[in-house]
């Protein structure tokens, strides 16, 4: 390509692998066919390889896995879902829908055989799910049948006293609640109000709505700080909220993810509130430093509003990293950081355009325009039930740099660089491994 | 030798307190206490000096009793115990300046210990979560108390410019609170309905009134210089106050808040400026570990402790008062129970 631009800067092609399947219906032909030897090209690791010669401390990353181990690993996300998560219903559906979904895009790749064999090796996942779900659900029937044998009469006592517990249960909570008798620490974190009720809330959106799949969560560490660094889309940031969710959930220590925010969300009435009494705080280097030193997981999306706000067209195209700022609060620490990119949230609210001007007389950063906001108003803010794949990836260590690493520039800068292009090569891995933006 | 320290300020009821407190000090010899009127509260062996801190007399009495350490006590927060904001204006910020000027002309004076506010960071929603005693302020702080304790401590630093063998240090107090202190905050969670703004929930900080007085002993006696940020370890948020309190609270929007604070200061019931809207939004908290390695405080109560005590002490009740809600629950809890014996019976 084209050698005279700036080799650090990232250009991903136009045209992306997670575009072909999301618009099945793409005009011409050809468009599709060039779309996907893109695709293709970028997953045998070219462009990387060349940009990755040019900066390096990118060395040490694991290279970019060949076409060949690409198309392996594929079926494994699929059959992941179909043993761990059961309550996915819209992936249930039989496997023909599956292979109709598929067809088209499997006709488009002419030249493409690599699609073809992914397509059956979908269809074959999609038989994998329907079967581990007709075994789920024989099992759950025949202990339903097998408790119901068992306990008899005594049933409705045993779930008499579990109703009593559970509501005693609530009455101390509100109690607790009522007169006060809770902690927060200095940031304003209510750990028991986040555990009782905001992760419940979310854990609907995170399980049923979005589906969304972890990888890698053994990358963060089980005790001490570390420094989550991910890439930040969807109008409005569900993307921390998520992974919230995922850090506390899925991590074996059920640990809480201490976001960072802008300071656009600390002074809106509400959502200030609510992101305090949630462990956010304010997008500072004071408070960052301060959290890792506290062996908290800290959570920065550094393209800021750049990133939630650009439009769809660039979607999964990573925005500048503000200053490294994040860089040089885990210098300071000694805390590793772990790059973890998320696919999905781009399509929960696809961008379409801006209005500046409303922006302005509103003090927004952007007032964004998607196919149903500001169309269909309130029902507008719903987000789109996209499919959503969270990847951590292995940490990079700040420990052995010293100190006085944090004051050299050049080093922050690098370090920067090297988390930004791994959470791209992340997030276009993890493109190429998604069957479809909803599904 | 023992030490002659000037207190100012002393008429008022953490003044009196203090000069109480450092009389009863072995290492000092004497305690001389200024102010305009006679202390109404018992302030021990100290001796009361009536003097003017707005007059050069003071200088008088620092040079006459060869005085060696000013505590400056003689900032006031609020304009209804001066006579007004313009005359509360006058005293905290011409009365600093006459004083600073008496101490810069005598000769004997070798340590100057100033109170200040935790108020001078200002509150803002891009503030850190705790400032430390080398961050500034986001948004200056514009209005009344906080804004004239930003001026005083401009001239106090002008003053140790000027006399760099004086060691000068200025603690920045969070609120305080307790049993007996009477402050704007006070009166506000004594209000039977606690007005919040809508949206927010500020975190606060508080400081035990024994733990602030005890902080200005320690500095005056000690040889800490510079800026010391005190409080009482952790924070509470003012909904989680208002609870403990066993006071409802009532959202009042934004936009309205000014409105329904200038009707609360008329009214009389608490004094109630923008800064003090600003300071319920948003909130602040001050980074303590200075307190605990330079001035060497270790705090008796916790913000929580202290704002219990503070519960304790003024006999507040409401209806989310401990008692009253726990009796609640168990009536709840025995009707459940009741309802579920009837339940298994008739099964």
């Amino acid at each position: 390509m084209n050698e005279s631009s700036r080799p650090t800067q990232p250009r991903p092609p136009r045209r992306n692998p997670g575009r072909t399947p999301s618009s099945p219906r793409a005009s011409s032909a050809s468009r599709g066919a060039s779309a996907v030897v893109a695709g293709a090209e970028r997953a045998t690791g070219e462009r990387a390889r060349r940009r990755r010669r040019t900066t390096p401390l990118l060395d040490d990353l694991e290279p970019f896995p060949a076409p060949s181990k690409a198309a392996v690993p594929e079926p494994e996300p699929a059959t992941a879902t179909a043993s761990v998560t059961p309550v996915v219903t819209p992936l249930v559906t039989p496997p023909v829908t599956r292979g109709r979904r598929r067809r088209p895009a499997a006709r488009r790749t002419s030249g493409g055989e690599r699609l073809v064999a992914v397509a059956d090796l979908a269809a074959q996942a999609g038989e994998q799910i329907a079967e581990a779900l007709e075994e789920l659900e024989s099992q759950r029937r025949a202990r339903a049948e097998g408790s119901g044998a068992a306990d008899g009469r005594d049933g409705g006592q045993v779930r008499a006293e579990s109703a009593e517990s559970r509501i005693a249960e609530i009455l101390a909570f509100l109690r607790r609640r009522l007169t006060g008798d809770f902690q927060v620490d200095e940031y304003g974190f209510d750990p028991e109000l986040t555990e009782t009720v905001t992760l419940h809330l979310l854990r609907v959106l995170y399980q049923r709505w979005f589906r969304v799949e972890v990888r890698g969560i053994d990358n963060v560490p089980s005790t001490g700080g570390a420094l989550i660094v991910a890439n930040h889309a969807g109008a409005i940031a569900l993307d921390s909220l998520m992974v919230q969710v995922a850090l506390h959930d899925e991590h074996p220590e059920h640990r809480f993810l201490r976001p960072l925010g802008a300071d656009l969300v600390f002074s809106s009435p509400i959502i200030g509130e609510l992101a305090r009494k949630g462990g956010a705080t304010l997008a500072n280097n004071a408070d960052a430093e301060r959290l890792l030193a506290a062996g908290e997981v800290v959570g920065v999306w550094p393209e800021g509003f750049k990133g939630i706000g650009k439009p769809f067209s660039e979607r999964y195209k990573l925005q500048r990293f503000g200053r490294g700022g994040f860089v040089s609060a885990a210098l300071r620490t000694g805390a590793p950081i772990v790059p973890c990119a998320i696919v999905g949230s781009e399509e929960t609210y696809p961008i379409l355009g801006n209005i500046p001007t409303l922006a302005r007389l509103l003090g927004l950063p952007y007032f964004p325009i998607t196919p149903t906001f500001p169309l269909l108003g309130p029902l507008g803010l719903i987000p789109l039930p996209s499919k959503w794949l969270i990847e951590f990836g292995s940490p990079v260590p700040t420990g052995g740099l010293g100190p006085g690493a944090a004051d050299d520039p050049m080093l922050v800068f690098d370090l920067t660089d090297q988390v930004r292009q791994t959470i791209q090569q992340t997030l276009y891995q993890l493109l190429v491994q998604r069957q479809s933006p909803f599904f | 030798m023992g030490r002659v320290v000037l207190v100012t300020g002393v008429s008022r009821y953490l003044g009196s307190r203090f000069a109480h407190l450092l009389s009863q000090d072995p290492s000092i010899e004497r305690v001389i206490g200024v102010d305009v009127v006679p202390p109404a509260e018992d302030i021990g062996a100290a001796e009361f000096v009536r003097a003017d801190i707005r007059n050069p007399v003071i200088g008088k009495v620092i040079a006459n009793e060869q005085v060696d350490t000013v505590v400056h006590m003689n900032v006031i927060a609020t304009p209804t115990g001066a006579g007004g904001r313009v005359s509360m204006k006058e005293i905290n910020v011409i009365g600093t300046m006459q004083l600073l000027a008496a101490c810069q002309k005598s000769p004997s004076v070798r340590r100057l210990v100033v109170k200040s506010t935790a108020g001078v960071y200002g509150c803002s929603p891009r503030d850190p979560a705790m400032f430390t005693e080398d961050t500034g302020a986001k948004v200056m702080p514009r209005s009344g108390w906080a804004k004239d304790c930003v001026e005083v401590e401009g001239y106090v630093r002008g003053f140790s410019r000027r006399r760099p063998d004086v060691s000068v240090v200025t603690l920045r107090l969070a609120n305080f609170i307790g049993p007996t202190v009477r402050t704007a905050l006070t009166d506000y969670f004594s209000l039977p309905v606690i007005p919040t703004v809508l949206g927010f929930d500020a975190r606060l900080q508080f400081v035990h009134e024994d733990d602030g007085l005890e902080a200005l002993r320690l500095a005056t006696i000690g040889d800490v210089t510079g800026t010391v940020n005190v409080a009482g370890d952790g924070v509470l948020t003012l909904s989680q106050a208002a609870r403990l309190a066993g006071r409802p609270t009532i959202a009042i929007p934004p936009s309205l808040s000014g409105v329904v604070g200038q009707i609360v200061r008329r009214a009389g019931l608490a004094d109630f400026s923008s800064e003090q809207v600003r300071f319920l939004s948003f909130g602040r908290g001050m980074d303590t570990s200075r307190m605990r390695t330079d001035l060497g405080l270790e705090p008796r109560f916790t913000t929580r402790e202290a704002f219990l005590d503070f519960v304790r002490g003024r006999h507040l009740h409401g209806p989310f008062s401990t008692e009253v809600v726990d009796r609640v629950e168990h009536g709840l809890l025995g009707v459940l129970g009741r309802f579920q014996d009837s339940g298994a019976g008739t099964r």
